[in-house]
């Protein structure tokens, strides 16, 4: 099983010694009723390919398409999701919380 | 994260050693403090709090906005007495991300085909324990109903602090095995650590159900907070 946040930092260290473009998104706040607490995260590499959640399934599709951006350029992004952000329309958290999650490149020197 | 710090980070689990990465939220800089490294640490107030409820977070410091992840070991429960109801405790507890070891020295209950996939140990507790460093992020259950190897088991768990301690047995059972550990030196604080009857109050019969009611009692020790977190917070 991939399911373990042990298992996921794993698989990270290793995609990236593999060769692939590899970005760890991580839960750093989250206010009212979130999914998942601070810590939580996700690691995706240059195939779109993830593993972990950073919410309930609502957000990942986003933390992905923000992942692979933070791939190609090195600098760390702050993104945040909430039924009080403009973009919930769109992407947002059906439970109501706000959350924000930090996404960064693993292999950043 | 540097490559670096994410294999530390790895290698730090993998030996079950506690250990905190603090991020500048505003330009990504991070570096890792290992758990012994904390006492010496500028940020060793924070470091200490947040690793004692096992809780990451954001924090303020020096005028930077700080997270402070803290990767706190796999939760491990460690099963003495390979009977019926551990052959439903340990898939159950695997199933919700423990590392299992099934501890008991009646082969004829440690049998790879009563357990299979369960790293199993056929030893007495003083052999067997050990060499599995129970921590405090272990939960140790006593299930054999042999004071034998029940009692040595419970000692060790004592020891070893770990966060939750259960034992199998009627209140009866219990008053007896008290006085047994009392007079091997246990103290009324450490009788008072252990869960008898062992598991929550669901009325479970089958072992299956007791199963349930064990890992749910386990669930609540690790996940509710402590009366003493209570009162400081109040």
């Amino acid at each position: 099983m991939l399911n373990r946040d042990e298992d996921i930092l794993q698989a990270a260290e290793a995609w990236q010694k593999a060769g692939h473009g590899v970005a760890l998104a991580t839960v750093v706040e989250t206010w009212g009723s979130a999914p998942r607490p601070a810590g939580s995260s996700l690691v995706i590499n240059d195939n779109g390919t993830f593993l972990g959640s950073v919410s309930g399934g609502c957000v990942e599709g986003a933390v992905v398409t923000e992942a692979l951006d933070v791939i190609a350029s090195g600098q760390p992004k702050m993104l945040e999701f909430g039924v009080a952000d403009e973009t919930a329309w769109n992407v947002g958290l059906s439970c109501g919380g706000t959350i924000r999650v930090f996404v960064e490149k693993v292999g950043q020197s | 994260m540097k490559l670096q710090t994410l294999s530390e980070v790895n290698i730090e689990r993998a030996a079950r050693r506690p250990v905190v990465v603090i991020t500048d939220t505003a330009n990504g800089d991070q570096r890792l403090v290992k758990a012994k490294d904390i006492a010496t640490d500028p940020l060793r107030a924070e470091l200490s709090k947040q690793l004692r409820m096992g809780k990451s977070g954001m924090i303020e410091a020096g005028g930077k906005k700080l997270f402070l992840n803290v990767y706190a070991p796999t939760a491990r429960l460690v099963i003495v007495g390979a009977v019926h109801i551990s052959q439903a405790l340990a898939p159950l507890a695997r199933s919700l991300d423990y590392d299992v070891t099934v501890v008991d020295p009646r082969t004829a209950f440690a049998s790879p085909e009563r357990f299979p996939d369960v790293p199993l140990i056929a030893e007495w507790p003083d052999v067997a324990l050990p060499p599995l460093n129970v921590d405090h992020y272990t939960a140790f259950v006593a299930v054999t109903h042999d004071p034998k190897i029940d009692d040595p088991a419970l000692l060790h768990a004592f020891a070893r602090d770990c966060f939750y301690i259960g034992a199998l047995g009627s209140r009866k059972t219990h008053a007896k095995r008290a006085e047994r550990l009392k007079a091997q030196g246990a103290s009324d604080a450490d009788i008072a650590r252990i869960h008898a009857p062992i598991g929550l109050n669901i009325g479970a019969v089958s072992p299956s159900e007791i199963a349930v009611s064990i890992m749910a009692e386990i669930t609540a020790e690790l996940r509710l907070p402590k009366e003493t977190a209570k009162e400081q917070a109040a």
